[in-house]
């Protein structure tokens, strides 16, 4: 009897599933969070510790910072439709998701990124995991909101090139966009207007890149009590990683594995390549020149290559260059104030390994969100376009 | 509301009395006769540690299940650690152990035994990082010898309701006791020397006391740095760059510093040259540093004894000091409201070290002070200031308060709870946290839907545990479903009841 009513319950999942084809928005949260009033709210075991002064920064069982949650399901939804979607760009060659792939940790998998018509950026696209943890996003910390850095990539000429009139224009000439947005924002729907508004969709596309959560890594398991989720080799690496030796911990802050700060640090640029200035740039400080902002390290194992502009190919350079000196690779003439942790701290190679090893930990995409089969523009998704293996490679 | 709590019984105009001001004029000293009790001390910190009872000061404890294990010299202390419930006390005998050892469990007591003066050691050898590191709330760690490590000798990430206590700690690496990001600890009668940053250093923590140390030959003797209530008492400082350090450090994710007690401290000949590692903070002390306050606020300095110090007994300043480091226009630089109580100060000041005569250059001095606020704050006060050599003094008032004897310590009556938190359903987290990621209500996602489960378990979460403790594969039309043993068996039964009870 029970199995008669799986079997039922089975076939309604599997209806649910179907209805996507004509794009109907989920009612249900993304994993990771749970629907309150109809709004989703992450839920994490995270949430079983405090922090010192709710700052989010601390150990092994440390909790989380604050984080943009509280969107719907629908207005998730919508953002995952969005973000894939090349309408948004203005050649329609583009999309969120064309730099920040899915099973590239939400990063494009190039030390600089590429633009309209093919133009290389100035910087890497950083991952866009656990977004929604971070009170300044960009490089250099430039943006105090996923609202705001979002109109950075859109409408930057070099980038996706849009701009509002053209990218409201192209939405509402979508009748199957009109429905969907109806759907995410019923109190803004409007029948006299029938428009959509440019803050829906930044509400939108900031619900979605909100709802990419990692926090359930081999990492995560250890930290929650289970001996047993990280190998010797891992462990020793977790015990270099904290140490006050390599300092890793003391910028890179369980729980998200930073602590949001600016850092100046002094990594190297490509040969011909002159310094980026960094924070200083954003800010008009030049006591910040050369700082970005300390990124997270979950998933990294999945973003190479590294830094700002993919300046080391492998993790193994990356970690090596902390254990090359203080300041050794700020060009001459260039006055750093250099992260007072970053010092000699003459790890051995084996030690080297070992970070590799447990930064390989901290790799988690349970929490997937499903690449739409196809897209409410009409227009096929592009960022899953095999990249040149030349290009992979070069600068 | 301002009383008048000292009253003003005589003005001795004698040849004894006068006092060169700086610029050269005569001054009266003020001969003052308490009257009348003064006020109460009170500050955030205060409040919410209340009054001790006297006989419960610091009666901080790790809770203890009755486990014991006893490591022996040749043996592994890791290796004890590893197999210690939550609860153990590990007993070590004393001998060499070339390890790093780290406690990623809670209510771990770690305990050297001392055998006809006779230490566990813990040897670096120059080539381990930290000798000891713990990440679990409750945590002791007493009565070792730790020497030659590169890192740290003990370092606490977020540990709360920490004792480190009765170590020695030598010639090791860049701080000598270090708990960071931790809540309610007592850092006591330890003995550090030969460390190239800080010998004690409590770094963004709240509710800490550090008392009854011996620090020496260090660059810092003891740092409290980003932190709140902190009590820093009856410690032996001496023969170090600087004595007493009390830092906001800018670019830190916890900005703030205030509520610290300096009292009845030893404050001794801090005169060793500045070794730190070049680019480190504390590179910034002057030699000759007795108490440097740097942007920290509301710090009291009572009943010290501060002598010998040959740059300057106190210095308040900004982050002028620290040029090194990248503006923080989150970090308040100033050392707001500064509270001087009385202080044996005496022969400091009498070498100068290069950037501090530069400075009193500028002031048309040659000699170091007892006390200088460089920045001039407006919101300090002093008892006696007419004791002192002291510049940048001129807008302190007379403090209301002359004792904080009403803070007997720092440290919270009660422990904090183990996680920090209460109330947690830990069901409902595992669930959505974890479940959640292939187990969706109504919705077929990886796994089958939570509905389905909810059907074929009805009364029976044990049973749901148990299956995703070991599970098997049971749906062809379905991947297997990987274990879920590193839950635990209370999360995924937590879990599982909460998976039942789910309506939509």
């Amino acid at each position: 009897m029970r199995a008669v009513l799986a079997l039922a319950l089975l076939l309604l999942a599997f209806g649910a599933r179907a209805g996507e084809a004509g794009f109907e928005l989920a009612s249900h949260c993304p994993p990771g969070f749970e629907r309150v009033d109809g709004r989703c709210f992450l839920r994490s075991l995270y949430q079983q510790y405090a922090s010192l002064q709710s700052a989010g920064v601390g150990g092994l069982t440390s909790g989380l910072p604050a984080l943009r949650d509280g969107f719907t399901p629908q207005q998730i939804d919508l953002g995952r439709y969005l973000f894939f979607d090349p309408l948004l760009s203005a050649d329609r060659q583009l999309a969120c998701a064309s730099c920040h792939v899915p099973e590239l940790g939400f990063a494009d998998g190039r030390g600089r990124s590429v633009g309209a018509g093919g133009t290389e950026l100035q910087r890497s696209a950083p991952s866009l995991w656990n977004v929604a943890f971070f009170q300044r996003l960009f490089w250099d910390a430039r943006a105090a909101s996923l609202e705001e850095q979002l109109q950075g990539p859109l409408y930057d000429p070099k980038e996706m090139a849009n701009s509002p009139p053209v990218l409201l224009a192209d939405l509402n000439r979508s009748e199957a966009y009109r429905d969907l947005f109806a759907a995410a924002f019923p109190q803004e729907a409007d029948a006299e207007q029938g428009g959509i508004t440019l803050p829906q969709v930044y509400t939108a596309l900031a619900a979605f890149e909100a709802s990419l959560i990692s926090l359930n890594s081999r990492y995560d398991q250890y930290a929650h009590g289970y001996a047993a989720a990280l190998t010797p080799a891992e462990l020793e690496g977790l015990n270099v990683f904290r140490s006050f030796v390599a300092r890793c911990a003391e910028c890179h802050t369980p729980p998200l594995f930073s602590n949001q700060q600016l850092a100046v640090i002094g990594v190297p640029e490509a040969p011909g390549v002159p310094l980026d200035p960094g924070a200083q740039a954003a800010t008009g400080d030049a006591s910040l020149r050369g700082a970005f902002r300390v990124p997270s390290l979950r998933n990294v194992a999945l973003t190479a290559p590294y830094m700002h502009a993919g300046n080391f190919p492998t993790l193994r350079e990356a970690v090596a260059f902390y254990n090359g000196g203080r300041g050794h690779a700020v060009p001459e003439g260039e006055q750093l104030n250099i992260h007072w942790h970053i010092w000699n701290p003459q790890l051995g190679a084996a030690e080297l390994d070992r970070l590799v090893d447990f930064l390989a930990t901290l790799t988690d995409q349970r929490f997937m969100p499903q690449v739409p089969a196809q897209l409410p523009s009409g227009l096929s998704p592009v960022h899953n376009r095999p990249v040149p293996a030349a290009e992979r490679q070069g600068e | 509301m301002r009383k008048l709590m000292i009253a003003v019984i005589g003005l001795a105009v004698l040849g004894a009395g006068y006092l060169l001001g700086k610029q050269g004029q005569v001054q009266v000293t003020v001969i003052k006769v308490k009257e009348e009790p003064a006020a109460e001390f009170s500050s955030a910190g205060s409040a919410a540690v209340g009054e001790h009872e006297a006989n419960a000061v610091r009666r901080l404890a790790t809770p203890t299940s009755g486990e014991v294990l006893v490591v022996r010299d040749g043996e592994s202390i890791q290796d004890a650690v590893s197999a210690a419930g939550p609860g153990a006390v590990i007993k070590v005998l004393p001998g060499t152990y070339r390890e790093t050892v780290y406690i990623d469990k809670d209510n771990i007591t770690l305990s050297g035994v001392i055998e006809g003066g006779a230490y566990p050691v813990l040897e670096g050898e120059g080539v381990r990082n930290d000798a000891i590191l713990y990440s679990g709330n409750g945590t002791t760690i007493e009565n070792f010898y730790i020497t030659h490590y590169k890192g740290n000798g003990v370092m606490g990430q977020a540990g709360n309701n920490f004792i480190i206590r009765n170590n020695i700690v030598v010639d090791t690496g860049v701080y000598g006791i270090f708990p960071q990001l931790g809540k309610n600890g007592i850092v006591s009668h330890n003995v550090l020397s030969g460390i190239e940053d800080a010998a004690i250093y409590i770094g963004m923590s709240d509710n800490v006391d550090v008392v009854y140390n011996r620090v020496f030959e260090s660059v810092a003797g003891i740092e409290i740095e980003n932190s709140r209530s902190a009590l820093v008492e009856a410690n032996y400082v001496y023969n170090n760059t600087g004595g007493i350090l009390a830092f906001v450090t800018p670019g830190l994710p916890i900005k703030t510093c205030g509520d610290v007690i300096v009292r009845n401290n030893f404050i001794i000949d801090n005169n060793h040259e500045n070794f730190a590692i070049p680019g480190s903070i504390v590179a910034n002390v002057p030699a000759g540093t007795g108490i440097l306050i740097m942007a920290c606020d509301d710090v009291v300095i009572e009943g010290n004894i501060i002598t010998g110090n040959n740059s300057a007994g106190i210095i308040f300043t900004d982050f002028t000091l620290a040029t090194n480091i990248p503006n923080d226009p989150e970090s308040e630089p100033n050392p707001d409201r500064p509270k001087l109580l009385d202080n044996l100060m005496h022969a400091n000041g009498l070498d100068p070290a290069a950037v501090v005569r530069a400075y009193l250059a500028t002031e048309l001095q040659t000699r170091g002070p007892d006390i200088v606020d460089t920045v001039g704050m407006d919101n300090g006060c002093i008892l006696n200031a007419s004791r002192y050599r002291t510049m940048g003094l001129e807008n302190y008032s007379e403090c209301e308060f002359d004792t904080t004897a009403n803070v007997a310590s720092y440290t919270l009556p009660e422990a904090v709870p183990a996680r920090g938190l209460e109330n947690v359903d830990i069901g409902k987290l595992t669930y959505y946290g974890v479940c959640a990621g292939c187990h969706a209500y109504g919705v077929r996602l990886i796994g089958p839907p939570a509905q389905i489960i909810k059907a074929l378990y009805m009364e029976n979460p044990a049973g749901i545990a148990a299956y995703a403790q070991q599970p098997v594969k049971k749906r062809e039309d379905y991947p297997e479903m990987p274990p879920q043993g590193h839950l635990g068996e209370e999360a995924l039964l937590a879990a599982a009841q909460f998976m039942l009870q789910l309506e939509n």
